[in-house]
């Protein structure tokens, strides 16, 4: 078996991992990215439609566009790029960790390393996650398979779709397979309004007329060999209502029902888990529970913009050399998701420092009001035209707000919307 | 005429309401902001859309013994138009790019259409392939 060492391994090269690694690099450390995909780039390159980049380049690029600017902001580098190699197990019980890995072309390799970055992206919610009950025909696919195999492959999955969930990614679907030529039926969401922006529900769904039914479930899906329809049931005041049931045929079912962080090797490696977020629980240096093993991206909570990815990703790989040099966060306080926040990451901010927050809105609704409270004693208060639970939001917090905190080991900073 | 649309200028996205004045020009209520007529005149007069798509690949002669067959999987290249498309036209637009072949390799922002019907759009290879 082939043995490295480098000063750190990031596990994962979508914009995350290739962001983190490029800070490294720049620090003067050693570091090696690995990438189970033959290319660099992650999920960026299936995500072939606009809308990448505004904050990170200032231009709308699609995401194999987007992919291909970070990577070239790569050449230079003395970084060691393992693609088309898995990371099969993560050994993180020691100082130096360990990392076990596969590929066609090395075979098993072992690279060792003291820091390393978590960077693995998420994956998405199937049917069994949100048992749908009905029989097992085949046309059921994952709205992000339909796309890397619709955009990336060059196989159009069906002729005849019904979308299940409203995210974003069923939304671009919508588009793309009705730009494909097939027929796109419904879009079919159990909540009452749209889980993805309203930017794509008006140029993904109402410039092809796709009707979209909030409040509705799907109750079955129908179809002995091939799917042939699903069944819809209303959902009026918290029960759904049978007697209004009704059925759409179709030949393909796509599933937009939510991302979940990748986080099989970190739970392995004993990392504690938020189950918020499904990501890693980190401090105030993106720092896993566990010594020297850093988080950023999807894999650390599921982002919207890739823009943010890349931000986070930076401020990971940052602070994985800072760790690596000897530095460690100083005086913390933990940050707890109030009303109206489902999760805020990271879940430790310094006092010392700025510290940049990303929190997720339980709530749509406009004219807003963020409140950050420390120990009960509102910090600070923010208007916002508008939040919804689609729409990370952001803020950034730093001594001024944070010093009355100081000698304080148990305070407590709260996220609050109303 | 009443017609009803949603301004996707902002986040806040207000429910706009137009009204078609006898001499053709339009009456908008229900925005915040002044963007939001601007974005009513746009969608109702002259609505454009960017066009992204993936084209046919022609792979195979140029390719070295030693690339891997996965990378031979990349069976499309994704392409987007230099500026929005008049949305009436994208439709045709699409039919015209699906029947385009590309030889590898290709550079991102290569132009595989230039100047599509005159109207100033370009057709650019979004990705570096081969
Ligand atoms: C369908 C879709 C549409 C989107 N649309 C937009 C949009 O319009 N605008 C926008 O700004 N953002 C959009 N996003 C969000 C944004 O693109 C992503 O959040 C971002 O690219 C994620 O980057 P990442 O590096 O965290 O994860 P990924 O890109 O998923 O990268 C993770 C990488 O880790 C690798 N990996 C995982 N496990 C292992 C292992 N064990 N060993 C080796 N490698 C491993 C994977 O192969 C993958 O390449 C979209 C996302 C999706 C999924
Ligand atoms: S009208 Fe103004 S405030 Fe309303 S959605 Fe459009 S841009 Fe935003």
């Amino acid at each position: 078996m082939k043995e490295l060492a480098f000063d750190a391994v990031v596990i994962g090269g979508g914009a995350a991992g290739m962001a983190a690694a490029r800070e490294l690099d720049a620090a003067g450390l050693s570091c090696a990215v690995v990438e189970r995909e033959e290319s660099l780039g992650g999920i960026l390159l299936q995500c072939v439609h606009n809308g990448f980049g505004l904050i990170e380049f200032n231009e709308e690029l699609s995401g194999p566009e987007f992919a291909e600017r970070v990577e070239e902001s790569l050449s230079g580098t003395k970084l060691a790029v393992f693609t088309g190699t898995t990371v099969m197990e993560l050994d993180a019980h020691t100082e130096t960790k360990s990392l076990f890995c596969y590929s066609a072309r090395f075979g098993v390799l072992r690279l060792n390393a003291r820091a390393v970055v978590l960077a693995m992206g998420c994956r998405e919610r199937n049917r069994g996650n949100i048992r749908i009950p009905g029989d097992r025909p085949a046309g059921v696919y994952t709205a992000g398979l339909a796309q890397r195999l619709v955009n990336v492959e060059g196989y159009i999955p069906g002729k005849d779709t019904v979308i299940i969930g409203s995210g974003d990614i069923g939304l671009i679907m919508a588009r793309r397979m009705s730009w494909v030529g097939c027929k796109v039926h419904a879009v079919v969401e159990i909540l009452p309004y749209p889980s993805g922006l309203t930017r794509n529900v008006v140029q993904c769904l109402h410039d092809f007329n796709i009707p979209l039914y909030l409040s509705h479930l799907t109750t079955r899906i129908i179809g002995k060999e091939r799917v042939e329809g699903v069944e819809i049931t209303p959902i009026e005041n918290g029960a759904l209502v049978h007697e209004k049931a009704f059925t759409i045929a179709c030949d393909t079912v796509l599933l937009s029902v939510g991302l979940v962080p990748e986080n099989e090797l970190s739970k392995s490696a004993g990392v504690e888990i938020n189950p918020m977020t499904g990501g890693a629980q980190v401090d105030s240096m993106l720092m896993t529970t566990v010594p020297g093993l850093f988080a950023c991206g999807n894999v650390l909570h599921v982002h919207d913009l890739v823009d943010y990815v890349v931000e986070e990703a930076r401020r990971a790989g940052r602070n994985a050399a800072l760790w690596l040099k000897g530095a460690r966060p100083g005086s913390e306080v933990r940050v707890k998701a109030g009303p109206n926040v489902r999760y805020v990451a990271p879940g430790r901010v310094r006092i010392d420092a700025d510290n940049k927050l990303y929190f997720r809105p339980l709530v749509v609704k406009n004219d807003a009001l963020l409140e950050v409270r420390l120990d009960n004693r509102v910090i600070m208060s923010v208007k916002k035209n508008h939040i919804q639970p689609s729409e990370m939001q952001s803020i950034v917090l730093g001594p001024k707000e944070l010093l009355a905190a100081q000698g304080m080991p148990d305070s407590v900073l709260e996220i609050s919307l109303r | 005429m009443k017609t009803e649309l949603t301004c996707i200028t902002c986040p806040l996205g207000c429910s706009l309401s137009i009204e078609r004045e006898a001499d053709g020009s339009l009456t908008v209520s229900g925005n915040r902001c002044p963007r939001g007529i601007r974005y009513a005149n746009e969608e109702l007069l002259s609505p454009k859309r960017m066009v992204t798509a993936t084209v046919r690949v022609l792979s195979g002669s140029g390719a070295g013994h030693d690339r891997l067959a996965s990378e031979l999987m990349h069976e499309r290249l994704p392409v987007r138009t230099s500026a929005a498309c008049p949305k009436e036209l994208v439709p045709e637009l699409l039919q015209e790019l699906y029947k385009l072949t590309v030889n590898l390799p290709v550079r991102r922002g290569d132009a595989l259409l230039s100047n599509w019907r005159g109207l100033g759009i370009d057709v650019l290879a979004s990705r570096t392939l081969g």
